[in-house]
């Protein structure tokens, strides 16, 4: 096998092998795992580096291998693949981290960072799925690896949350199972192109091809959070801090919206896509998203529930940019899958060190909580100003491309829909912000654990939050340096239209 | 002159029978002889496979006397598929059986019995004619029943008491219909019954639909017969208490084998006898698989007792076996490649999960459900197994399952029968749902004091290795399916719309 047919298997194995191995040592081994988990994730980012780099050099890394007659188990590590891949090691790492300083006294780790490290294996290999089987075969394995993790603590409230997510993913599974299929019979193949495979099939096909968009869509809406497909998301809050973290708010609703993002551009084609008139409606649904997420968002006490309804929201700016037709909107769109990833796992980190250091839940406990916790609450702060979009954070890089996306397709009515968003938006966030840094404190946090040090909690729960709250401003800053994800997207939206 | 490597045909058959009568002579030694036994049957199968696909199907006469009177042994790609699941599903039975049944003489019972029953698999999977198939109907009938009796129970005798009154009944009704064809067309060869058969077909076309009028009746009561035994709703009635009251590796090997080696037989006289005009039979079947798969659900999810959860799911899974039936003629092809491979898949994952059962009975001391909820967690090893074995059974990737469902869908999609597509997918949800009942069982915290830390038995990393194999099969199908093509059992070659190469522009 050549290096370039290896890689990419690599790049899987050096999460999953971990995972199968932290299932086979004992619980009691907690350095070994530590260390294992560590050293995996840290291979992960060294690997997805050089095939990063490889790729941007114009090298192809490809490996095939025949699950049925004719059809393969495709790895190809294209441009976009590579935004995902980079993006879900990077946050792999930084959440292990913080998982290990997280489930520091809690019983069953093992099984947690066991299923943990598969999910990203599913994550990845979602990423760099070559053609519509193999998604589907990291797709549903997702789903099996994230079950676990939601209904970790094993509660009645934890295992009914857990019964929803599987009802609400597993027919969305089945339904994009169906929709493969027959796109195969019709097509004859399944296979990602640059820019679509189906824009060849006779026009009588025209009517089947446009109800197959619909199935796959709504198989992917699942995990996206489209509404009224997102019902699971809020339940499934009840997971500890680090599976909010980087799977509700990264893993699985990106892979929903990576889907759709593959749906649109390397099977249908964005241009074939508007010419059948796929993506009006989708866009419309995605606007509705938005909206609607934001004004679920206001009223939720529970910070996490705060911050899922946000993720609603936020997910389907990808969406969004996805479906209004127009080389800026699509990087726009491309460009939030990375800076919303940041965003949220910051806030949901920040979440969960509020939770594990004060036992703070709600918003309304949040009074003065900066004066407790200034670093925490700082990564915090930079986080919901850039999911409202504030220059210079990376939040507002992505809303600039889709406005401008949706004033260059002739759709200024995007811009109503990102203002009216933003104004939700700072709605939801700057409240808590004002609590948490204007407020008086409570005389006394009444469950205060306490932290080692002179830190305001451990070292293992603040440098994660820190980090990717750092790259939120960074990246915003040289966006468009080379390298940086916004550099990135538009070499891949250069792809996926007619030069 | 037999063809070069026929004669493993013979030794398929007449290894597990004789070591039966070795067993049953000398006790003390059945369960060396088992593991021997089983070891060779997976390498006769290795060997056969080589066989087949270097010199295509084979043929043993017995004795030198060919058709119409001696005893034909044949195996194409199908032959193939049936003796492979035998095995790989009967050597991790044998090894079971040993961490199962005590070494005392008392167990003994089970060894010579399963020799028996895995010989007449095999000599049912390589016959070609009627009444041979009729004389091994027979023999793994009454194995089975027997099998199912030395449980001992009040609840096994009765179960093995309806199942014999059921397989003897079906048997008779299967001869008279043997019988009645012999009248007609006086061969019992499968091939030449064929010839007679569709041969007369072309005459019925001129003497009208009348001719074949009394075939039909007489292939109408061997397909009946196969029905009752292969358990298809609304005739499994006899199927949940026999299979939930059997000793644990019985349960497994019936529920894995012996209803799929009436189906397979059905399947034969399907291909190879039935006449032109069976689309309505079959339309007929399919829709009964239909209500098989809903019905036997349906029925597992409402189960307290989980090996009766894991019967009812047999009945279910059995319904996927007969949706080909009902495909149209120029897409079945691909419904009964997918098929086939369903057979082997269901056979190892149901493998799995009754062991996961036995496990929890042995260890545990209940496989109720309700008493599950409070020692589940202790027994991860078990309970990871099931879930495993439940990703093929629920049809997901990656897993043979998931490869057979595909090959299923494609079919039914291909020939725009969209309520079959709908029946294999629905079929997948409703089995996850039975499936996570008891997976979720694994996650319950209830308060109650955690119990120390055990160590997992052997029986348990058995258990685990099957299941891990429904996984293998997610990646193994190409080359299976190659052998399967071995003398074309579904007539045209994997080809047509389908695409031969990888990568597969078309």
């Amino acid at each position: 096998m050549s290096w370039n047919a290896a890689l990419p298997l690599l790049v899987l194995l050096s999460s999953l092998a971990p995972g199968v191995l932290i299932f086979a040592i004992p619980e009691s081994f907690r350095r070994w795992r530590t260390l294992l988990n560590l050293a995996g994730a840290v291979l992960k980012v060294a690997l997805v580096g050089v095939m990063a780099l490889g790729v941007a050099d114009g090298q192809e890394f490809e490996l095939r291998f025949p699950l049925l007659p004719g059809m393969d188990l495709a790895l190809v590590a294209d441009p976009l693949a590579m935004l995902l891949v980079v993006l879900s090691s990077v946050l792999w790492l930084v959440t292990t981290v913080y998982a290990v300083g997280y489930l520091e006294r809690s019983p069953h780790r093992r099984r947690f960072f066991g299923f943990f490290s598969i999910c990203v294996t599913a994550t990845v290999g979602v990423a760099m799925a070559g053609n519509l089987l193999t998604f589907l075969l990291f797709y549903e394995l997702l789903t099996l690896s994230t079950y676990p993790l939601v209904v970790h603590r094993g509660t009645d409230v934890a295992r009914r949350a857990g019964r929803v997510y599987l009802i609400y993913t597993l027919t969305g599974g089945t339904v994009l199972f169906g929709g493969i299929v027959w796109l195969y019979v019709l097509a004859g193949t399944v296979e990602f192109a640059p820019r679509g495979f189906v824009s060849g099939l006779p026009a009588s096909e025209h009517g089947s091809l446009a109800l197959i968009f619909l199935i796959l869509v709504a198989g992917v809406g699942v995990k996206a959070a489209l509404v009224p497909l997102h019902g699971w998301l809020p339940r499934a809050m009840v997971a500890p801090a680090p599976v909010s973290a980087l799977l509700h708010a990264v893993a699985v609703v990106k892979a929903g919206v990576f889907g759709i993002v593959r749906i649109v551009q390397n099977v249908y084609g964005v241009e074939f896509s508007l010419d059948l008139g796929l993506t009006p409606p989708l866009a419309v649904v995605a606007a509705v998203t938005i909206v609607y997420g934001s004004l679920r968002a206001l009223h939720q006490d529970d910070l996490k529930r705060r911050l899922a309804f946000s993720t609603v929201s936020q997910v389907s700016y990808i969406v969004l940019g996805t479906a209004v037709v127009g080389p800026l909107a699509t990087v726009g769109g491309l460009v939030h899958l990375v800076h919303q990833g940041l965003m949220k796992i910051t806030l949901f980190l920040c979440a969960g060190n509020l939770a594990e250091t004060l036992d703070i839940h709600r918003i309304s406990e949040m009074n003065g909580v900066a004066r407790r916790m200034p670093w925490t609450m700082a990564a915090f702060s930079v986080a919901a100003l850039g999911m409202i979009g504030l220059p210079p954070l990376v939040g507002f890089i992505s809303k600039w491309y889709l406005g401008l996306g949706g004033v260059e397709a002739g759709e200024s009515w995007v811009l109503a829909v990102l203002v009216v968003s933003g104004m939700l938006n700072g709605a939801y966030f700057l409240p808590i912000l004002y609590a948490a840094w204007f407020r008086e404190p409570p005389p006394r946090w009444p469950h205060d654990q306490g932290s080692p040090g002179r830190l305001e909690t451990s070292w293992w729960l603040l440098a994660p939050p820190l980090t990717t709250a750092f790259l939120t401003l960074f990246l915003g800053l040289l966006a468009s340096a080379p390298f940086s994800p916004l550099r990135w997207v538009q070499f891949v939206g250069g792809l996926v239209y007619e030069p | 002159m037999p063809q070069p490597g026929a004669a493993l045909l013979v030794v398929a058959v007449l290894l597990p029978v004789s070591a039966a009568a070795a067993c049953f002579l000398a006790p003390r030694l059945a369960r060396g002889i088992a593991v021997a036994v089983a070891l060779g049957l997976a390498s006769v199968v290795v060997l056969l496979a080589v066989e087949l696909v270097a010199h295509g199907p084979l043929e043993y006469r017995v004795g030198g006397w060919g058709a119409p009177l001696g005893i034909d042994l044949r195996a194409d790609g199908l032959t193939l598929f049936m003796l492979l699941a035998a095995a790989l599903t009967g050597l991790p039975i044998t090894v079971y059986g040993l961490a199962y049944f005590p070494a005392s003489a008392a167990a003994g019972g089970f060894w010579p019995l399963w020799m028996l029953l895995w010989g007449a698999l095999n000599a049912l999977f390589l016959s070609g004619d009627a009444f041979n198939l009729y004389v091994t109907l027979e023999l793994m009938g009454l194995s089975a029943v027997v099998l199912v009796a030395l449980a001992g129970s009040v609840d096994a005798l009765g179960g093995a008491m309806r199942y014999l009154l059921m397989t003897l009944t079906a048997s008779l009704i299967y001869l008279l219909g043997v019988g009645l064809l012999y009248h007609q067309t006086g061969v019992l060869d499968l091939n030449l019954l064929g010839a007679a058969l569709q041969g007369g077909a072309a005459d019925a076309l001129q003497g009208g639909a009348a001719a074949l009028g009394p075939a039909w009746v007489a292939l109408g009561l061997m397909c009946a017969a196969l029905l009752v035994k292969s358990a298809l709703f609304p005739l499994h009635f006899w199927l949940p208490p026999a299979h939930s009251s059997a000793p644990v590796p019985v349960s497994a090997a019936l529920s894995g084998l012996v209803v799929k080696a009436t189906v397979y037989l059905l399947l034969r006289l399907w291909l190879d006898v039935m006449p032109p005009g069976k689309e309505d039979l079959g339309t007929a079947l399919g829709v009964l698989g239909a209500a098989a798969i809903v019905w036997g659900s349906v029925q597992a999810l409402r189960q307290s007792e989980l090996k009766l959860l894991v019967a009812y799911s047999t009945v279910a899974q059995l319904g996927y076996l007969f949706l080909p039936f009902a495909v149209e003629a120029a897409h079945a092809g691909v419904a009964w490649r997918g098929a086939a491979y369903f057979v082997l898949c269901h056979a190892l994952a149901k493998t799995a999960m009754f062991m996961t059962v036995g496990n929890l009975q042995k260890l545990g001391g209940s496989a109720r459900l309700g008493e599950l909820r409070h020692v589940a967690r202790q027994f991860p090893v078990s309970l990871a197994a099931f879930g495993i074995a439940g990703i093929t059974i629920i049809g997901l990737p990656p897993s043979g399952g998931f490869l057979a469902k595909w090959l299923l869908l494609q079919a039914s999609i291909g020939a725009g029968q969209w309520w079959l597509a709908v029946v294999v997918l629905a079929g997948g949800l409703l089995s996850a749902a039975y499936v996570f009942r008891v997976v979720g069982l694994a996650f319950v915290e209830d308060g109650s004091e955690s119990a120390p830390a055990r160590r997992s038995s052997a029986a348990e990393w058995i258990t685990l290795a099957v299941a891990l194999g429904t996984l293998a099969l997610g990646f193994t199908a190409p080359p299976m399916l190659r052998v399967l093509e071995v003398g074309s059992p579904f007539g045209e070659p994997f080809g047509g719309a389908l695409l031969w190469e990888p990568g597969g522009a078309p």
